[in-house]
């Protein structure tokens, strides 16, 4: 995702010269490109997030587009309310990129896991939170969230990830993109979880399950459609983030089916807990060991499905 | 350096005032705080107000203004006065400060307010948002100068210093800031809360050019305006040494009127005091 975001910006950078890219220090390997072709549309702000996101607020004041970037908390919570009052009060045209979403960065530890920025970013006024689900999802939000005037979230992963959608989707800012159709269960899912959504359908079809598999890519605002219609369609919904329970996406559903008249549709969500994650270990086996892996998820479905579906 | 003619004098003498005035009005009415705060940048923001600030009132969007960004927002009866002095908005407005309605918050807020470039109000946000405007000017060639007003309080804050380091290096010599240096922070004397000194060498270790000036005399601040830039390729950082509640007998100095407002004979004795003020 991160290499989809960067080959993207250098795309839009190069059509439209008020997009400025600003790195707390962060990025080595990745920023080099941009800087070296766009100096003036370039800067390192150091590692001070605070004062890094107050000029951005004070560049897009002065008419830039301007994307933040650093890894996992830091262009979040450090200037949590700089991102409140100086971009989000003042509708700054201010992107804030984290990369790390989640249990990227698994084995550097607590302080390098992203795991309530969905929520914190969720509760801001004029944010739009996007946590792209794979590179083909993170190069359009990144030209998605440029267009769209006043602030973003984009929630990136790391590298490396596959390419989930077969073909190109009809992406739209909160529109949640259908990958797979089906009528027994739902499986929303956002960010980096994607490619195991994908999988656990698979695995539940050999089952003659048929799951649908939504990309809730968008967390706000959240496609309440797409969600009412598969609370109408199937018979249960499950979330599925790698983020905290508490405020992230599995909270954006459920606010939206409690407030639905008439759904009696089960739900369910599947993140992390709302406690600090002291395990060691890549991101892979720390999924494993909080049930997100494709095994531990379909296992802890399957007494809702047994139950449904008899 | 030009100096201000007396008639210029006069009329700043008198704008100080009006904000004074202004000031003790609205504050009094909404029972709200802050007036030895906004009393010690009186003459600070008549200076920019009656003359330094390349601003046209008809034209808040003017592309070519000046910025000014108050970074002490809790200042903001001082700068609502001169905005609508000037003619940002109407005077009427003033009546109801901070009253349910009314246009004018308790910190200084832009949302339908013309003139005000930014909402401030927690402190340590000023100075980083004016240096982004400051580094967009300078990549965009635009002439304009970006100034800040600062607290001495608010240079507790890790953002401030974080501007300060970015600023210095940056060489931001389109940007210029003031820091209010009244003594006083909100439980006590800046010497003993938390003590800056020594201040100017502080901003001018972080690269910047300082002048240390008396922040109520009308020369000394028109003078140091007159100069900005400092030094070509440095900000410049005015340290104004004023006094909290400056103008009337028994606020000056004293840490209460941080927070109380003035009513029934405080009030009519701050009033009579600043209308026979010279």
């Amino acid at each position: 995702m991160r290499t989809a975001f960067f080959r993207k910006l250098l795309d839009l950078a190069a059509q439209d010269e008020r997009i400025n890219l600003v790195v707390g220090d962060l990025g080595f390997g990745l920023v080099e490109p941009f800087a070296e072709k766009f100096p003036r549309q370039f800067l390192n702000a150091g590692v001070a997030e605070q004062n890094m996101t107050g000029v951005s607020a004070g560049m897009a004041l002065s008419g830039k587009v301007v994307f933040t970037y650093s890894i996992a908390n830091f262009p979040i919570l450090r200037c949590f309310e700089q991102i409140r009052n100086d971009v989000c009060y003042h509708r700054a045209n201010v992107k804030i990129v984290a990369v790390g979403g989640g249990l990227c960065y698994g084995a550097l530890g607590m302080t390098h896991h992203a795991t309530e920025d969905i929520a914190v970013m969720r509760a801001l006024p004029e944010m739009t939170v996007v946590a792209p689900g794979d590179p083909l999802e993170a190069e359009w939000a990144t030209a998605a969230v440029a267009e769209r005037s006043g602030p973003a979230y984009l929630r990136l992963g790391r590298a490396g990830e596959p390419i989930v959608h077969q073909e190109q989707p009809d992406f739209q800012l909160g529109r949640a993109v259908l990958v797979r159709q089906g009528y027994d269960w739902t499986l929303i899912s956002t960010g980096g979880m994607l490619q195991t959504a994908v999988k656990v359908a698979g695995r539940l079809a050999d089952e003659n399950v048929e799951v649908r598999v939504l990309s809730m890519h968008t967390l706000k605002p959240i496609d309440r459609n797409a969600v009412l219609e598969a609370a109408e369609q199937t018979r249960g919904i499950v979330t599925l983030e790698e983020h905290s329970v508490i405020g992230g996406l599995g909270s954006a559903v459920a606010e939206v089916l409690a407030e639905a008249d008439g759904v009696p549709v089960k739900f369910k969500r599947i993140g992390l807990p709302s406690a600090f994650c002291s395990d060691v270990g890549t991101q892979d086996y720390l999924r494993q060991i909080h049930g997100l892996s494709e095994k531990g998820i379909v296992e802890s479905l399957r007494p809702m499905l047994k139950a449904t579906l008899g | 350096m030009t100096c201000l003619t007396d008639e210029q004098k006069n009329q700043l003498i008198a704008l100080a005032r009006t904000i004074r005035i202004g000031v003790l009005k609205a504050t009094s009415r909404a029972q709200s705080s802050h007036v030895g705060a906004c009393f010690s940048m009186a003459e600070l923001l008549a200076v920019l107000y009656g003359e330094s600030l390349h601003i046209d009132p008809q034209r808040p969007e003017w592309p070519r203004r000046d910025r000014f960004i108050l970074s002490k927002g809790h200042g903001c009866a001082g700068l609502y006065v001169v905005l609508a002095e000037v003619g940002f908005f109407p005077k009427e407005w003033l009546d109801e400060f901070c009253l349910d309605g009314s246009h004018l918050a308790g910190h200084i807020t832009h949302a339908g307010v013309p003139g005000v470039e930014v909402s401030t109000g927690s402190l340590g946000h000023g100075l980083p948002i004016a240096s982004g405007m400051a580094l967009a000017a300078k990549r965009d060639d635009c002439p304009h100068r970006v100034v800040t007003l600062l607290s001495d309080g608010e240079c507790d804050e890790g953002s401030t210093w974080e501007a300060v380091l970015f600023a210095g290096h940056h060489r931001l010599d389109n940007l210029i800031a003031i820091v209010d240096y009244n003594k006083i922070q909100s439980l006590g004397k800046v010497a003993e809360v938390l003590d800056l000194e020594p201040l100017g060498k502080k901003w001018e270790s972080f690269g910047w050019a300082v002048a240390e000036i008396d922040g109520h005399d009308l020369d000394e601040i028109h003078g140091a305006l007159s100069r900005v830039p400092f030094e070509v390729g440095k900000p410049s950082c005015i340290v104004a040494h004023t006094v909290k509640g400056k103008g009337v007998s028994f606020m000056e100095n004293e840490l209460l009127w941080h927070y109380r407002s003035a009513s029934g004979e405080e009030y009519e004795q701050a009033m009579a005091e600043l209308e026979q003020s010279r």
